[in-house]
């Protein structure tokens, strides 16, 4: 590895103390260990709090709809008895076009209160829109790092569209080809410019998702009596299911479903070159997803706030082109022309639907903005561009990379549950390797792990001892 | 008038410069992205008069000094929806005739 990325790394802790404006270490329990509950809790800010900074910021209260034609198409093809009602908040109508505003509105409150010039975030989705738009309002300096294009300057055109919109909000955007390298220049310029980082893992970004969970709790008991059967939740960070479940729990929705759900991307890897723009999802897929629900601690930050495991009652993967297929339904039978990566909760919640029994609720937590190059056509119009096959089929076909099977009929659509036993093994694998070799666990490390991928310490225990034998 | 080829100072430009060569990116790259160097695009007004290629200092947004080939002068953004895809032009149709047939009240009406 270069001596350069190494120089800058090596300052990793120092730089982040100072961008961050908080420092991590005050958490640490031991190498595995850490007080989630009182680094959550750190900012200060209550539920309460956190709502009125965002009404102030222009976040927050979006329209909770009910998709009455999509629950028709479902219970067309249900069981009799089943097909549980469909709901979608729409997020989209936030002032940056999704639910990120939420989390940048809390980065930029509190970057604004410690007395930053400027913000830095590192991302390519959403997010860079809401950094860029809060920032606008707040007076403060912004860039945006984004893996934008492949060696050869060709970009998928929702991420070029997303460079727009942040230029568009005044955003400085830097735009890079492929690489994990971005985190690297990422530091380099919080060091130079002296900003706060706005990163979509602390637990300011992370709680301002809350609000999300709460008022979904809130408007469903308003509406039908009770909290919803189930949430579902595109995954990938983990920012959005944390926060969201965090929400609910706090305004005791305690017996709702957290179900998250991701495109299927499996077989493409996300740091070359060539899949780069054969994905055809720029987020919300399991090339996020699963890293990072399993090694949460891989982010930007010290301590990830967002930890997805500790949440998920089930994660349900759907394939690209049942995404694409119920995106186009959408807009022909809601009139609702939102996305594409942000209805892959939409396309599992069809699925959950059909097996759950007709007063059942199941509610889709977000929407997000669409428009030239975002949006599904762009897409796959692309896709074909870069030798990936659509065509009509069995989704079961779908081959991420090569082909996007479209289904024939809403029937086809079957999200496939992925085993949460098996991503809370490799989480613990990761922690051990990560607490360095010989080290022994504790039994606070124990019930942190427990915790932490919401399992039993027993369960813990055993994984441990058999991986430490390995 | 816009000249495309060659900028004048203070025109909106971008530059692209290698951030990290081949040689200096970071370890465990996959194949095909660890032999191409890393490049970046920024976006800012010029601090002097070049043409396409030419090395060149731009003021950013954020009031930042970054140096590089001038790569575009007053770039601009070209992604479209492009045509209705084929295999999707039928789901809207299709759907709602779905929805006539089924009768009131089968399978439980929403409320």
């Amino acid at each position: 590895m270069s001596e350069r990325i190494d120089a800058v790394l090596a300052r990793r802790g120092e730089i982040m103390v100072r961008a961050l404006g908080m420092d991590y270490a005050e958490f640490e329990r031991s190498p595995i260990a850490f007080d989630y509950d009182a680094m959550m809790a750190a900012h200060g800010f209550s539920l309460a709090d956190i709502v009125e900074i965002q009404r102030k910021a222009g976040v927050g209260n979006t329209p909770l709809l009910e998709l009455r034609n999509l629950t028709r198409l479902v219970r067309s093809y249900s069981e009799p008895g089943k097909g549980a009602r469909i709901f979608v908040k729409d997020e989209a109508a936030n002032m940056a076009g999704s639910f990120k505003d939420r989390r940048a509105s809390m980065s930029i409150h509190v970057a604004k209160l410690k007395g930053y010039e400027g913000v830095i975030a590192a991302t390519s989705g959403n997010y860079g829109a809401a950094v860029s738009s809060q920032a606008a309002r707040n007076g403060l300096n912004c860039i945006i790092c984004q893996e934008a294009f492949d060696s050869r300057h060709i970009g998928q055109p929702e991420i070029v569209e997303k460079s727009r919109i942040c230029e568009a909000f005044g955003a400085e955007v830097i735009q890079m080809t492929v690489g994990p390298e971005l985190f690297f220049h990422m530091l380099e310029l919080l060091d130079e410019t002296g900003y706060f980082a706005a990163s979509l893992y602390s637990s300011f970004g992370v709680s301002g998702i809350e609000t999300l969970g709460a008022e979904i709790a809130e408007e469903m008991r308003a509406l039908t009596g009770a909290p919803p059967t189930a949430v579902v939740v595109t995954h990938a960070g983990g920012g959005n299911t944390t926060g969201t479940a965090r929400g609910l729990k706090r305004t005791g929705a305690t017996e709702t479903q957290i179900v998250s759900a991701s495109v299927d991307l499996s077989g493409l890897h996300m740091a070359s070159d060539s899949d780069f723009n054969r994905k055809s999802f720029t987020t919300g897929h399991t090339g996020f997803g699963v890293p990072f629900a399993t090694w949460p601690d891989r982010a930007d930050v010290p301590r990830n706030a967002a930890r997805a495991l500790r949440y998920m009652d089930r994660y349900l993967t759907v394939t690209q082109g049942e995404v694409f297929y119920v995106t186009e339904a959408m807009s022909k039978l809601e009139g609702l022309e939102r996305g594409p990566s942000g209805n892959t909760a939409m396309t599992a919640a069809l699925s959950l639907a059909r097996d759950l029994p007709t007063d059942a609720t199941v509610v889709v937590q977000e929407t997000e903005y669409t428009g030239a190059g975002k949006h599904h056509w762009a897409q796959l119009n692309f896709a074909r561009e870069m030798g990936v096959e659509v065509r009509l089929g069995d989704p079961k076909e779908n081959k991420p990379g090569s082909a996007i099977v479209i289904p024939e009929r809403p029937e086809q659509i079957r999200a496939v549950d992925f085993d949460l036993a098996h991503m809370r093994h490799s989480y613990v694998r990761n922690v051990l390797k990560a607490a360095g070799e010989g080290y022994a666990p504790t039994p606070d490390d124990i019930a942190f792990l427990a915790a932490d991928t919401n399992s039993d310490p027993a369960v813990v225990e055993a994984t441990v001892a058999e991986l430490r034998k390995a | 008038m816009v000249s495309h080829d060659r900028c004048r100072i203070d025109d909106w430009v971008e530059v692209e410069r290698v951030l990290l060569e081949p040689s200096e990116r970071a370890a465990n790259l996959p194949a095909d992205t660890a032999g191409q160097p890393l490049l970046v695009w920024v976006k800012g007004y010029a601090r002097a008069e070049a043409v396409l290629g030419e090395e060149l200092t731009v003021k950013t947004m954020t009031g930042r000094e970054v140096s590089g080939r001038l790569s575009a002068v007053n770039p601009g953004y070209f992604h479209t929806f492009g045509e209705p895809i084929p295999e999707l032009v039928h789901v809207g149709r299709d759907l709602r005739r779905r929805l006539a047939t089924v009768e009131s009240g089968e399978g439980g009406e929403p409320r």
